[in-house]
């Protein structure tokens, strides 16, 4: 008799117990709920996208910049400005230019006022320059970046096209990405307060146009196109150049190459 | 957009050589530099605090429960100056809720839930709730239900369940070690990690934070144990004084050692950005990093502790010379902070230039708000001495 009552206890109490593990497990699921919505809510937001019938699996983008051929004109980081609503002030932009000046005696002047964007005066020391060049500068959609890798809530992603893109409404500002960068690709827009950077000008891209920079750039120094597809000019451009990209050591693999890079160039 | 563009306009002039355009706003500001200084002292509180429950050391027993509501003070403002920073602090919970698993600082919510939930809170619990039921049973009024509701409602104070009290404050002791060493060496990683940034980028940084933060939450409890101790007209504990200033010591010259391994391993392989560290420690870090921060945050102090032990001096001079030392110590570490977090922001990533940092008074991430974060831990520190005294003479017979 006691035992049984004990058995019924036992019974009773285990119950309970699963009851509590099957509470906590429900109010623990319905922490994700909040997420789920979200991700419903977002998928509607990149339909535009796909709608006119681009697909990111089959292109693999990238960029060639010819050093030899930049004349420090500027006016692809003001076309990038004006299409991507980037401040027109000089403390923020998704593209810039940089005078390099070698002197006689080794010393090497940088410069990049206004981000290039109103192009490039002549100094009084030209006279003992060497050797001089532009070189334009833009996020290098790396294979591998260290902004998506450290991006805490994954704002910031690699898109199967391989261009890395931020989404603005997901980003909390943190900054990380920005310090993660080690070209100084990306800041925080004074407005949104968000991280922005270089996308290719993806919503031009999805279309079939070039990024806004390439389209305005006129001595074609900067060439837009399939990294992987024998057709394209930048295939080409791979081919017949001696490439180079920004800092290899850090194996961030970028997908900008750069033809006549000079080791000056950081 | 005019204030940052009419913050960021006069700074252009005081940049040398080089630097992208995009760093001219410097994006970890003093409230950065706060958190790491805030999550040591939690870190090194509960360090001090274990030394009492795992290692027994026993002369130290007087500042067991100051160190844990220390820790606790501390922890709850540590979020804040993250939070405050955010461009969009009301997207924050998504840290919780969408993780990035590869991200170091994703990991935060998760580190800092487990601290605060299983760690300090348990331990304070597990530490005070014989003493809480006794006072709530004492006392009257909102002051018993204050206790009441801290108790949990427990009224358990049988012999077998304070032996388990006791068991359990032993083992999350125990786990707290590893937590602690995990809460701040995980803050060390997420700057010695990233790789772009060459005076961050070492793998000796999470355990440089943690040592510093051993060191200074020491040294806090030091001085608060030496303050409070006179207000409440009591005797301050020699024995417990002299070895805590005996960890501070052995703490100090591990801290120590380890910045100077760093040091000279970074000068040893002088690589490619040994030329513009050697322009940002020599220049606009000079007074921070050598000056404050070996100097008179880490040379003098050691000197005098060490003085201390070897000389027979009055207790009197021994008292002043903790005292002074634990303050300076204070602002060594919080100068390691700042060279870290600014330092490692004044170069641009180009190598081939340093820009400048200039803080606002007014603003989220300004002075005043940076302050109040500092003080903060203090006005919540008063409020737990309230709620549970630390004091041994309250602990209830």
């Amino acid at each position: 008799m006691t035992d049984n009552r004990k058995l019924g206890e036992n019974q009773e109490r285990s119950s309970g117990r699963r009851k509590f593990i099957g509470g906590l497990f429900a109010s623990f699921t319905s922490l994700l709920v909040p997420g789920f919505l979200r991700a419903d809510n977002k998928s509607k937001d990149v339909k535009w996208i796909i709608a006119g019938g681009y697909s990111p699996n089959d292109h693999h983008w990238g960029m060639g910049i010819d050093i030899s051929k930049c004349i420090g004109c500027g006016r692809c980081v003001e076309a990038c400005k004006r299409e991507n609503n980037v401040p027109l002030v000089p403390f923020f932009t998704r593209t810039w230019i940089e005078r390099y000046r070698i002197l006689e005696n080794g010393e090497v002047l940088i410069d990049s006022p206004d981000a290039g964007m109103k192009s490039f005066k002549e100094e009084s020391t030209e006279d003992n320059v060497v050797r001089s060049f532009f070189v334009p500068k833009i996020c290098n959609q790396c294979e591998n970046p260290p902004c998506v890798q450290v991006c805490p809530v994954g704002a910031t992603f690699q898109t199967a096209d391989g261009v890395v893109l931020i989404d603005s409404e997901y980003c909390i500002g943190c900054r990380y990405c920005i310090q993660a960068c080690p070209y100084g690709a990306r800041f925080l827009h004074p407005e949104t307060r968000t991280a922005e950077k270089c996308t290719f000008c993806y919503h031009r891209i999805v279309k079939g146009l070039a990024p806004a920079c390439v389209e305005a750039c006129p001595t074609q120094a900067r060439i837009f196109g399939e990294i992987k597809k024998k057709a394209s000019p930048l295939v080409r451009f791979l081919r017949m150049n001696k490439i180079n990209v920004l800092k290899p050591y850090l194996n961030t693999e970028p997908k900008v190459f750069y033809a006549n890079l000079d080791m000056e160039v950081k | 957009m005019e204030e940052i563009v009419k913050h960021l306009t006069p700074l252009l002039k005081e940049i040398t050589g080089y630097i992208y355009p995009n760093e001219i706003e410097l994006h970890w500001g003093l409230l950065i530099v706060i958190y790491p200084y805030l999550t040591g002292l939690v870190a090194g509180a509960f360090i001090l605090a274990s030394l009492v429950k795992v290692f027994n050391v026993k002369e130290v027993q007087p500042t067991y429960r100051i160190s844990l509501l220390t820790a606790l003070a501390f922890l709850i403002v540590a979020p804040l100056p993250l939070l405050a920073h955010l461009g969009h602090p009301e997207r924050s919970f998504e840290i919780f809720l969408t993780p990035n698993t590869s991200s170091a600082m994703a990991m935060f919510g998760f580190v800092y839930a487990w601290y605060l939930m299983a760690v300090l809170l348990l331990e304070i619990w597990f530490d005070y709730r014989r003493d809480i039921i006794l006072w709530a049973e004492k006392e009257s009024g909102w002051k018993k239900w204050m206790h009441k509701i801290t108790s949990l409602f427990s009224s358990d104070i049988s012999e077998r369940a304070l032996r388990f009290d006791r068991k359990a404050a032993k083992i999350i002791t125990i786990i707290g070690i590893p937590s602690a060493f995990l809460l701040h060496g995980y803050v060390g990683f997420i700057f010695g990690s990233v790789k772009a940034n060459p005076w961050w980028s070492s793998v000796l940084m999470p355990i440089v934070f943690l040592f510093s933060a051993i060191v200074s939450g020491i040294a806090l409890v030091l001085l608060i144990y030496m303050i409070v101790t006179p207000l409440r007209k009591k005797n301050i504990d020699m024995a417990c004084l002299n070895k805590m200033a005996t960890f501070l010591f052995l703490a100090m010259i591990v801290d120590f050692s380890l910045e100077a391994l760093d040091f000279v391993h970074r000068i040893y392989e002088s690589e490619e950005s040994i030329k513009i560290l050697t322009q940002l420690v020599s220049g606009k870090l000079f007074s921070s990093l050598i000056v404050v921060q070996l100097l008179i945050g880490m040379l003098i102090p050691l000197g005098a502790i060490a003085a201390v032990k070897i000389f027979k001096w009055p207790d009197e001079l021994k008292r002043l010379t903790y005292f002074l030392s634990a303050i300076l110590v204070q602002v060594g570490i919080f100068s390691t902070r700042w060279n870290v977090v600014i330092g490692g922001q004044l170069f641009s990533k180009s190598f081939s230039g340093l820009t400048v940092y200039k803080t606002t008074f007014l603003g989220l991430e300004g002075l005043l708000v940076s302050l109040g974060l500092l003080l903060l831990p203090f006005i919540i520190l008063y409020i737990l001495f309230y709620v549970l005294p630390p004091w041994e003479e309250a602990r209830a017979a």
